[in-house]
């Protein structure tokens, strides 16, 4: 080969070099580009990828894909790649990058990675959540490196005074493609990236065969050292000279007043120093603090002594009387009352009245709290009318607004810098405690930092909305499903912004209620009126939990009625394959997708069934199981990715739970990251366990019963799902990369429950499973 | 005035003798490796070792660990290259890695009294951590890995 390349060369004309070339080049380097050209003669030529649209363009700031913002280049070579995205454990703080550095040839080991700081303009939407890192982000990355990549060689091209045409760049270095010759990036920089960012129509993208890292795998997150040996940073661990810190009693009941506060005993705690009043609010109020009472010294512990000490007489408010266990009957009641419709496709009022039975089944989920292992903490610094944060922050822009706004100064005097996050499931998207602490620091002149406690974090937390789901199925002299009426009551996350109507925002009406799938001619999905009685937020997966555990729950229950197997029985109410028209489900315009656009991003039931299919076959659906062993499967399209999994349960004569074994199938389009998907996947099925088996705030007079890991139960290492097995279709760039920070978690609770009853004949239809299953 | 090693490091300190270790390497060492997760000894995220026994930092005061050698994440290993450690990236176990270093300093205490654990000691071992991403898979493979090499 390398002969026959030898050969090529030799009847190749050399054009003429400058002298400052032929000066640099070495004969060892010369020699040692001669292995490069090797590699550079294999690579086939390549074009741009076909762009699509996607929902980043319409997210606030929009997409921000220039390389002189994201890129920077030493003299030495080191490439400077900014993650402007929230790092939270997904991985796309490495993904993200790795991306860049893939696409503009850049040696991983010689990539330096910065976190932005809080600024859309700059950086574009930096809003991390909804599963939207690498679905938004995938293309704008690889414009970015391609065009830094183009910059590289027009660089090079200008001092060898050749043609661009001639070089191609290779692993940190420009090649010269018939003689061989090479130059570092750390020598290009300066020339590269003083050239105006190149047009996207100039852009070579590299074909999917020459990637080097994308869909490799082989990646490591940027942090794993830093985090195995302790120096990772997230919210509570940045420090600055003179600092406080803070821990505050906050109102036992949204909205709830103090009406007296006796500091003494706290003042009198050595190390205390202070003891603030914070203004108190109400429902509404967005993301700004609750309000309470803080105090303030020179040490934690100092200070969550002082705050036991604190004795506070609270008016609890409007929401002194919510209850969780009346509020489940009322939502009952609400979801067996005509709501209002939101998709009305043909009529299945009338086919429920002409069919020969309906089948009726009722779901309740209650309210969750994300407990992430790192609780709110954030510091801040309040000096000359300006202030510095730092915070674990899903959306430091946000916070940069908001704190600004609750400072009453503006968006500029106040900079958000973003820590690691000890996980954010959607709470750290609200961004009140980095706010309480600029509060804190402009009131005491110092920097202070912000604890929330673990009790904090269950009691006072924006937590996931509770919800009764109603479902009717019509089924004809065939037992054929020919009406099917949904009904859902569920406080919504509208009320934490503005004044409660009681009603669902369209975000989670598109969230499994509306988008349902199913070949049934009738299909009527109405939301039923739930006034919010706590601050209501988004939780991992979002309303897509309760539904996707009605619809695969009620799914499996027909099967038993009907004495079919549950997976087919699934993929008959799920149909052909075809992409879902809106128009003739009964919508009049599509369907909250995810913020992505329905074109492009369609709800394929062709992907749906595979998934389905895929997961079953690798579990062995339909084998032979010991006693008390039994599958379920279930399948659900969110975050526009497909997934269905099937959990293998056991439950002993005692009603123990085990899950040994679990089969997750998943279509999330092209994947930039296989091995920080699989660990997402992992992860998502002990998440969504949890959320199954312990998942339960209560309230009583207005309050939250839990207070800390005792009685809001995480799963462990002695009851996780045992041996999750990831299985993830493989596509090309041009299926659209989807969301894979959430899916994984709403199929795992039905198909978990599926699996208890198929194990023990018993049928979970209120979450948390809790007790239920002891005899 | 309670005196105790940290890392290898004499520390005398005149503060309120009853401060969780957890606080005192954090707040008044500025160690940060090892983190606050529950205060109540239910997660582990504050596990660091006395005498080489893993405890946990929330509940363990500073006068209990007077005149005793403690070690936190920062002083597991010089390099930070304990097998434990190694094993943690080979696998590729953290997801947002805050309860890491507990489980590490757990795993690494579990392993230095018991180093070959049956898997089943593995799993009852490490039930005092609690990791919300879900990494018990690969934790548990890990601590096999740095066991056995497997």
């Amino acid at each position: 080969m390398l002969h026959h390349l030898n050969e090529q060369l030799a009847t190749t004309p050399i054009p003429q070099l400058g002298h400052a070339v032929c000066e640099n080049v070495s004969r060892r380097s010369f020699l040692a580009g001669t292995a490069a050209f090797v590699v550079a003669m294999q690579v086939v030529p390549a074009h741009a990828y076909k762009s699509y649209k996607h929902g980043g363009l319409g997210m606030p700031h929009g997409i921000v894909a220039k390389p002189h913002v994201f890129v920077s280049i030493d003299p030495d070579g080191t490439v400077t790649i900014v993650a402007h995205r929230s790092e939270m454990g997904t991985g796309s703080r490495t993904s993200i990058p790795m991306v860049i550095a893939d696409e503009m040839e850049a040696d991983w080991a010689r990539v330096k990675i910065v976190q932005a700081e809080g600024d859309e303009p700059k950086y574009g939407n930096q809003d991390t959540d909804g599963s939207r890192s690498l679905r938004h982000h995938i293309q704008p990355a690889r414009d970015i490196g391609a065009s830094v990549r183009l910059m590289l060689e027009q660089a090079a091209a200008k001092l060898w005074k050749t043609d661009p045409s001639e070089v191609q760049a290779i692993n940190h270095e420009v090649v010269h493609k018939t003689l061989g010759v090479r130059v570092g990036y750390g020598r290009l920089a300066k020339a590269a990236m003083g050239l105006p960012a190149p047009k996207r129509e100039s852009l070579r993208h590299k074909t999917e065969s020459e990637f080097r890292y994308i869909g490799k795998g082989t990646v490591r997150i940027v942090d794993l050292h830093d985090i195995t040996t302790g120096k990772a940073t997230y919210g509570a661990d940045v420090r600055l000279p003179g600092m406080k810190y803070a821990v505050i009693a906050r109102p036992p009941v949204v909205g709830g007043t103090i009406k007296k506060v006796d500091k003494a005993a706290a003042l009198k705690v050595p190390g205390v120093e202070r003891v603030e009043v914070i203004p108190t609010t109400g429902l509404g109020s967005k993301f700004k603090p609750l309000g309470g009472v803080a105090v303030v010294a020179n040490s934690t512990w100092a200070a969550i002594q002082g705050r036991d000490a604190l004795k506070i007489d609270w008016d609890p408010g409007p929401h002194g009387t919510y209850d969780t266990v009346a509020y489940e009957k009322t939502l009952r009641a609400s979801a067996r009352k005509p709501g209002t419709p939101h998709r009305n496709q043909g009529d299945a009022v009338k086919a429920l009245k002409g069919a020969k039975k309906v089948f009726t089944r009722e779901y309740y989920q209650p309210h969750m709290v994300h407990a992430a292992m790192e609780p709110p903490a954030a510091l801040a610094s309040f000096k000359d009318g300006r202030c510095e944060i730092w915070a674990p922050a899903q959306s430091p822009y946000a916070v940069r607004t908001d704190t600004a706004a609750y400072l009453g100064i503006k968006p500029d005097a106040v900079k958000v810098n973003v820590t690691l996050l000890g996980g954010g499931f959607g709470r750290k998207s609200k961004g009140d405690f980095a706010t309480e602490a600029a509060f804190l620091s402009k009131l005491v002149g110092a920097p202070v930092r912000v604890q929330w406690t673990r009790e904090d974090d269950i009691r006072h937390s924006f937590h996931h909305t509770t919800s009764v789901e109603r479902i009717e199925i019509g089924l004809d002299a065939k037992n054929k499903p020919v009406a099917w009426r949904h009904r859902s009551a569920a406080p919504s996350f509208l009320s934490t912004f503005v004044p409660d109507k009681g009603v669902q925002h369209p975000i989670e009406l598109g969230m499994g209620l509306e988008d349902m799938p199913f070949d049934i001619a009738n299909v009527r999905a109405e939301q039923c009126k739930a006034l919010a009685h706590t601050r209501v937020g988004w939780f991992r997966s979002v309303s897509h939990i309760p539904r996707a555990f009605a619809v695969q729950s009620i799914a499996a229950e027909l099967a038993t009625e009907l004495g079919r197997d549950q997976k087919e029985m699934l993929l008959e109410l799920i149909g052909p394959a075809r992409k879902l028209d809106y128009k003739a489900m009964g919508l009049k315009k599509a369907m909250w997708n995810h913020g992505e656009p329905y074109d492009e991003f369609p709800f394929d039931t062709g992907r749906l069934r595979n998934v389905v299919e895929l997961a079953a076959a690798k579990a062995g659906w339909g084998k032979t199981l010991p006693k008390g062993e039994a599958l379920g499967i279930a399948g659900h399209r969110s975050f526009v990715t497909y997934v269905a999994t099937v959990v293998r349960a056991k439950v002993d004569e005692k009603g123990n739970l085990s899950v040994p074994e679990v089969h997750v199938a998943v279509d999330c389009g092209f994947v930039a990251n296989p091995e920080r998907v699989r660990s997402q996947i992992q992860g998502a099925c002990v998440f969504g366990m949890t959320a199954a088996l312990f998942g339960g705030v209560t309230y009583e007079k207005g309050a939250v019963t839990q207070s800390n890991f005792h009685d809001y139960r995480m799963v462990r290492s002695n009851n996780y799902p045992r041996r999750v097995h990831a299985h993830v279709v493989e596509h090309p760039f041009a299926v659209h990369a989807t969301g894979i920070g959430e899916p994984m978690v709403p199929p795992f609770i039905p198909a978990l429950t599926n699996a208890i009853f198929n194990a023990s004949g018993k049928r979970i239809r209120n979450l948390p499973i809790g007790d239920q299953l002891k005899a | 005035m309670a005196t105790l090693k940290v890392n290898g490091v004499e520390r005398k300190f005149d503060g309120d003798p009853n401060m969780p270790l957890l606080w005192y390497v954090r707040d008044e060492l500025g160690l940060t490796g090892t983190k606050y997760g529950c205060g109540t000894g239910l997660c582990g995220a504050c596990t660091v070792q006395v005498d080489g026994k893993a405890v946990k930092g929330c509940l363990t005061t500073v006068s209990e660990a007077a005149g005793k050698a403690v070690t936190t994440i920062e002083g597991l290993s010089k390099d930070g290259n304990h097998p434990v450690q190694i094993a943690w990236r080979e696998l590729n176990v953290p997801q947002c890695g805050f309860c890491q270093a507990g489980q590490i300093m757990k795993a690494s205490a579990l392993l230095a009294e018991n180093p070959k654990p049956k898997d089943q000691e593995i799993l009852s071992g490490m039930q005092g951590n609690i990791c919300r991403c879900g990494c018990y898979q690969r934790i548990v493979a890990a601590v096999r890995h740095a066991s056995t090499g497997a």
